[in-house]
């Protein structure tokens, strides 16, 4: 898919992304706004996955960490056709397998995460039994910045570097925020891209909410022959929504009816000048 | 009764046989080889063991990911660490997400004696049993041993095996089989009936011949499966015998014991019943024989409680 296309479904996202959210009347809104173009191009560009090739053991594996930015996951798999788009409006209902973290119930979901600081040593599982079989798959895996205070994620960013994995790709959606506030004034992360380069992981940067930059990012993989990889993707929690941008409260505040209207205005208008550009 | 080898060189042996005929198998360490008697092992097949470091959340978690991946893994840690450390990576990445991991707690219970209650694991059965799809079992010697480790690797859901490292005594006659969830019964006793698990067996046999010698007739089942629990063999110990005690290396809390009283109530069976292990306290130093005598856990110990129960729960 190319980057104009890319950038139309990042907006469609994000209005899923708002839709199911408000629907449902819980969600983790900010960050599913921060992480949804990283999902996009993943899914859509760079992974070899799709509802065909899910059970063959050469496909791309993707692990969501920071499982509560579920909504932009269920989005995107929805997309991608490993569901009908009609179940994502059972998000959160009794009996849903559609819950506030990703589980294996849903069709496409690799791996049951929502528990911080899990997701990077399962990914180094998979990416060993990748090398170990010498099989082609890459796995890749979503961590917010909040969860780099869990230990277990330096244990397996030891590992990884340490079984030389270059097949595994972990990116921070490195929106600088967390619950509480700042994740620099929490407990201070930085410098972020010395810890993992220090760890053994070749690090890059990009701007996480920039098609264009993930595409290219992305497209780099391996960075360095024998060293896993890391992207610290720059984004704004809560992106493409002027009110909610950068704002702590959205970490998982839900939009009322008028704030969901505005949004959705936003973004269609967002749509419209994309598409004055393309002509 | 013949003393065999620790049930931990008997797991070691199976291990690698069960490794060489299957390149899939991994055995995954946290720094654990040498303690899980994995040397071996290690040298005869250097790609099947993936070392971690000391670092058991990522042990289990990789374990899931290996296991996602089509690999038949097992993580060899001690049980104290294992299901305390990792037991958020247990829930989760293992159970919850319902990967076949078999997890190996070495030296579980008081085995390591003097070093601790760092070092002890008395709440492993506590713990997982409150976890859903993941079983659990504790054997009591060598063959029960083996026969766990075969299992475990034809296992379909994740399973939790853990024992100690001293030397057992063979309890089993050469034509028992050994079914995961099915308990066997060594002995028939009309008096009493000692529901045991793994290393507390043992001495719960053999306080079956103290009692003998007292006139009290007394049996014993190795429950060495924990989840699922056999129900049908505890109640039919219940049913033959006059009073029930469960033994077992773990708190009185949430292990073995409550597990069997719970069925017990809930089928309507009101038995003598008591429940033997580690109490609710800082536990005695000292080896793991010291702390088993000084629990009542050996056989004159256990004939004794036998004794008091027949006597003031059930007097006349």
């Amino acid at each position: 898919m190319n980057e104009q296309a890319l950038k139309l479904k990042s907006i469609e996202y994000r209005k899923t992304v708002l839709t199911i959210i408000h629907r449902a009347n819980a969600g983790h809104t900010g960050g599913s706004l921060s992480c949804v173009d990283i999902l996009n191009v993943l899914y859509n560009r760079v992974m070899n996955v799709s509802p065909d090739n899910f059970n063959d053991p050469d496909h791309d594996r993707y692990i969501q960490s920071k499982g509560h930015s579920v909504e932009a996951l269920y989005t995107v798999l929805a997309d991608k056709g490993f569901f009908p788009r009609e179940e994502l409006d059972t998000l959160g209902q009794y009996r849903s397998h559609f819950i506030g973290h990703p589980t294996r119930k849903v069709p496409g979901v690799e791996q049951n995460t929502g528990a911080l600081g899990h997701g990077l040593s399962v990914a180094v599982g998979m990416a060993l039994a990748a090398k170990l079989d010498g099989r082609s798959y890459r796995v890749f895996t979503l961590l917010g910045d909040g969860e780099l205070t869990e230990g277990s994620s330096w244990e397996a960013a030891m590992t990884a570097a340490h079984y030389k994995l270059d097949n595994l790709v972990a990116i921070v959606d490195r929106n600088g925020l967390q619950i509480t506030g700042p994740t620099e004034n929490v407990v201070a992360l930085e410098p972020l891209e010395e810890k993992f380069s220090t760890f053994g992981f070749a690090v890059r940067m990009c701007n996480g909410n920039d098609v264009d930059d993930l595409v290219a990012t992305l497209e780099q993989v391996p960075f360095e022959p024998g060293k896993p990889n890391l992207i610290l993707a720059h984004t704004i929690k809560g992106k493409g929504v002027s009110f909610m941008e950068n704002q702590v409260g959205w970490h998982h505040k839900v939009p009322t009816d008028e704030q969901l209207a505005q949004a959705l205005a936003e973004l269609e208008l967002a749509r419209t000048e994309l598409e004055k550009v393309t002509a | 009764m013949e003393l065999g080898r620790p049930n931990l060189d008997e797991f070691s042996a199976t291990l690698l046989e069960l490794a060489r005929e299957d390149r899939d198998l991994l055995v995954l360490t946290s720094d654990s080889r040498g303690s899980g008697k994995l040397a071996p092992f290690a040298e005869a097949l250097p790609a099947q063991l993936i070392e971690v470091g000391i670092a058991e959340q990522n042990l289990v978690g990789i374990a899931a990911g290996l296991a996602a991946a089509g690999k038949n893994v097992f993580a060899v840690s001690p049980a104290c660490f294992l299901t305390a450390r990792a037991l958020e990576q247990i829930k989760n990445d293992v159970a919850y997400s319902d990967r076949p991991v078999r997890l190996i707690g070495i030296s579980a219970g008081v085995s390591y004696g003097a070093l601790g209650s760092t070092h002890h694991s008395l709440h492993d059965y506590a713990a997982l049993r409150a976890i859903n799809n993941i079983d659990m079992v504790a054997p009591a010697d060598n063959f029960e041993t083996r026969e766990a480790i075969r299992a475990a690797y034809r296992h379909p859901r994740p399973i939790y095996i853990r024992f100690g490292k001293k030397p057992m005594p063979h309890l089993h006659a050469p034509d028992t089989t050994f079914t995961v969830g099915r308990a066997i019964t060594l002995r028939q006793g009309a008096d009493v009936t000692f529901i045991a698990t793994g290393e507390t067996v043992a001495p719960a046999v053999q306080a079956c011949d103290v009692l003998a010698q007292q006139g009290i007739s007394a049996g014993v089942i190795s429950m060495h499966t924990i989840k699922p629990l056999d129900e049908e063999a505890l109640l039919n110990a219940a049913h033959n015998s006059r009073a029930l005690i469960t033994v077992e290396e773990h708190s009185v809390y949430g292990g073995l014991g409550e597990a069997c009283a719970a069925t017990l109530m809930q089928r309507g069976v009101y038995k003598p019943l008591k429940i033997v292990g580690l109490p609710d306290e800082y536990t005695v130093t000292g080896s793991q024989v010291e702390i088993f005598a000084h629990y009542g856990i050996t056989p004159e110990g256990l004939a004794a409680t036998a004794q008091q129960l027949l006597a003031v729960e059930i007097a006349p």
